[in-house]
């Protein structure tokens, strides 16, 4: 039909807009169309069938019970209540806000303070670089295991080191008040050299002016530190810490490895707790609300990142 | 055909070998003046070896693992423990590799590293390369939808991503216990595909509108100008999916559940969970899986902090 009546433009009675050269261009931006769409069919059907779908189908399923072998059943509200009523659901929140906050405290500002003071050495800069970001090139489950080992209280390297200085040893991953920073510490290790790196990087862009004409109006190293450097490089801190935040919110792999959230529940965290609900007791409608639960509670840190990171992208 | 327009690439070029300025001696928080005095002369260099000091925290437990591994068991369980291996059996590592059955466990890993590399390579630069130049109706909104994937995190749908895996929607294929349930789900990857366009944008259109006059079309223009001009950026995305492939762990593990199909990290897990393998021979596969990734970086290190430095945070 299109090709007849473009047969026949100049028998057309109102030829003001030159109707063969608009058809032509109409042709022109439906190939060009097609021909994009033709690229990103293979990215639209991935992205579909295992990010956007499942996205959406995480609502659908948080109100079913859902069975592998029957299928699908409306239970309205009663994953949430089930998700609400288990005792467990309130220490796995708890376990895991702690994690976080001693995350924070304990790992946030190490990579700020090595990336500030690397930054200033004269030499071995691609050393410290190196050294310090090894640590992040092991897979996980290599650190994990690895670190496992180190707590072991009859073969570990830490109570051999505390025997070495004459004090006491610890049940480190059994220990119920220790098992979280043992956790925690690992974690730091595993992660801080590539938070470095981005500070570092961070760094190399504050403008060497800056620092010249403070030094002309007199101000001393710590108020050049205070008043340049950190207000220099604070977008990316506060970027960071919310991927921080968001990133230890998802623990998982080191307590389902080390300690299967034990001793007594002490790190059992949310998603493990999913996974229990899920793939041990296959309650995947309970699973799936607990999820979702996580979901507003992240995606909420995730806005508040990507507000940051529009306003710094601004003011920069 | 590129090589012959005439065309300033500089700034391609400058960004393909990373910011100048990173390792030229710009003017930091401390001036070099500064320094000149003997007490701050003093200071820097206790910074200094406090900061070497301190290595020894990242570096130490990567040799206790590589040194442990070459020691016997009754050695290894020893308090206090050795500082160097009374004698050093290297002869650990290939019983290793053999009790863990790590042949083909590594097989299984190099499959699913470099059927995903391959998948998400295909699938992440045409759809960079459509976004970027051919720019059809309504890309920006594809943009956004794949972008906004970054900010859902993966752990909180991992249900009904499992479900998905277990049966495909409309076709019901199942993947479990298939390599395609781990390179498939790999494919969308948003930040393959905005680390990949940010450099595109950089091709100026200009390139692209004269190869249209000559009458190249569109897979013409990504083969022969887009991909030969990307190859630093192309490189970068290769070697994250092969690393991020090899380490990962939760996801082989829920869908891969045959021994003879798992990669070698939800091999260690399993061997290391059963506790029947010695503790030196399991210290051993843990340094054996840790090798390539290390070699990989060492080999690699320019491109991958670069990459993670041009990628860290602006994504």
């Amino acid at each position: 039909m299109c090709a007849e009546s473009a047969a026949d433009p100049e028998m057309n009675l109102t030829p003001a807009l030159n109707p063969p050269r608009a058809r032509l261009r109409l042709l022109a931006a439906l190939r060009r169309n097609a021909v994009g769409y033709f690229f990103l069919l293979p990215a639209l059907l991935a992205f579909a069938t295992f990010s956007w779908y499942p996205i959406a189908r995480g609502f659908i399923i948080s109100f079913q019970k859902y069975d592998l072998v029957k299928g699908a059943e409306w239970v309205g509200w009663s994953n949430f209540e089930f998700v609400l009523n288990d005792p467990l659901v309130p220490i796995a929140w708890r376990n895991t806000l702690q994690f976080t906050v001693l995350g924070l405290l304990i790992g946030y500002l190490v990579p700020v303070a090595l990336a500030i003071l690397v930054n200033e050495m004269k030499r071995g800069k691609s050393y410290f670089r190196l050294a310090y970001y090894l640590p992040v090139i092991l897979p996980p489950m290599v650190s994990v295991l690895l670190w496992k080992w180190f707590y072991d209280m009859d073969t570990g390297l830490f109570n051999a080191i505390l025997q070495g200085l004459g004090l006491p040893t610890q049940r480190w991953l059994f220990d119920r008040n220790l098992v979280m920073l043992c956790l925690v510490v690992l974690s730091t290790w595993a992660n801080a050299g590539g938070t470095m790196l981005l500070y570092l990087a961070a760094l190399q862009g504050v403008p060497s002016h800056l620092y010249e004409a403070a030094e002309i109006d007199g101000a001393g190293l710590w108020r050049r530190l205070w008043h340049i450097t950190l207000p220099q490089i604070r977008g990316v801190m506060l970027i960071l810490l919310v991927l921080q935040i968001i990133g230890t919110m998802q623990l998982f792999t080191e307590p389902f490895v080390m300690t299967d959230g034990g001793p007594a529940n002490a790190t059992l965290s949310v998603v493990m707790l999913l996974y229990r609900y899920g793939f041990r007791f296959y309650n995947f409608g309970a699973a799936a609300a607990l999820g979702l639960i996580l979901f507003f509670v992240l995606v909420a840190f995730s806005i508040l990142y990507l507000w940051l990171t529009r306003r710094v992208s601004q003011s920069q | 055909m590129a090589r012959s327009l005439p065309l300033n690439l500089s700034r391609l070029r400058a960004r393909a070998s990373g910011p100048a300025q990173f390792d030229a001696n710009e003017r930091t928080l401390i001036s070099p003046l500064e320094l000149r005095s003997p007490a701050k002369r003093a200071a820097y260099w206790l910074v200094f070896g406090a900061l070497v000091a301190l290595t020894i925290t990242t570096l130490f437990p990567i040799y206790w693992m590589y040194s442990g591994a070459l020691k016997d068991t009754s050695e290894l369980i020893r308090m206090p423990p050795t500082l160097l291996p009374t004698q050093a059996r290297w002869e650990n590592y290939l019983k290793a590799w053999d009790n863990l059955n790590y042949t083909r466990y590594f097989a299984n890993t190099l499959i699913l590293a470099f059927g995903a590399l391959v998948i998400q390579l295909v699938v992440s630069t045409s759809a960079a390369f459509s976004l970027s130049k051919l720019k059809p109706a309504g890309g920006r909104i594809v943009l956004f939808l794949f972008l906004s994937t970054l900010m859902v995190p993966s752990m909180a749908y991992l249900i009904p991503a499992y479900l998905t895996v277990v049966s495909l929607p409309i076709v019901n294929i199942p993947l479990i216990d298939t390599w395609w349930g781990v390179w498939l789900p790999g494919a969308a990857s948003a930040f393959n595909i905005f680390v990949l366009k940010s450099f595109f944008d950089e091709i100026p259109q200009d390139l692209i509108d004269a190869a249209n006059i000559d009458g190249a079309g569109a897979a013409r223009i990504l083969a022969q100008i887009m991909i030969p001009l990307s190859r630093p950026v192309l490189a970068v995305v290769s070697i994250f999916t092969l690393i991020g492939t090899w380490k990962d762990f939760f996801w082989p593990f829920l869908v891969l559940s045959k021994v003879e199909l798992q990669p070698i990290m939800v091999a260690l897990w399993r061997l290391s969970a059963r506790m029947q393998e010695p503790l030196n021979l399991i210290i051993a596969g843990l340094a054996i899986a840790s090798t390539p990734p290390i070699i990989l970086f060492l080999i690699f290190q320019k491109q991958i902090i670069r990459g993670i430095t041009l990628t860290g945070l602006k994504g």
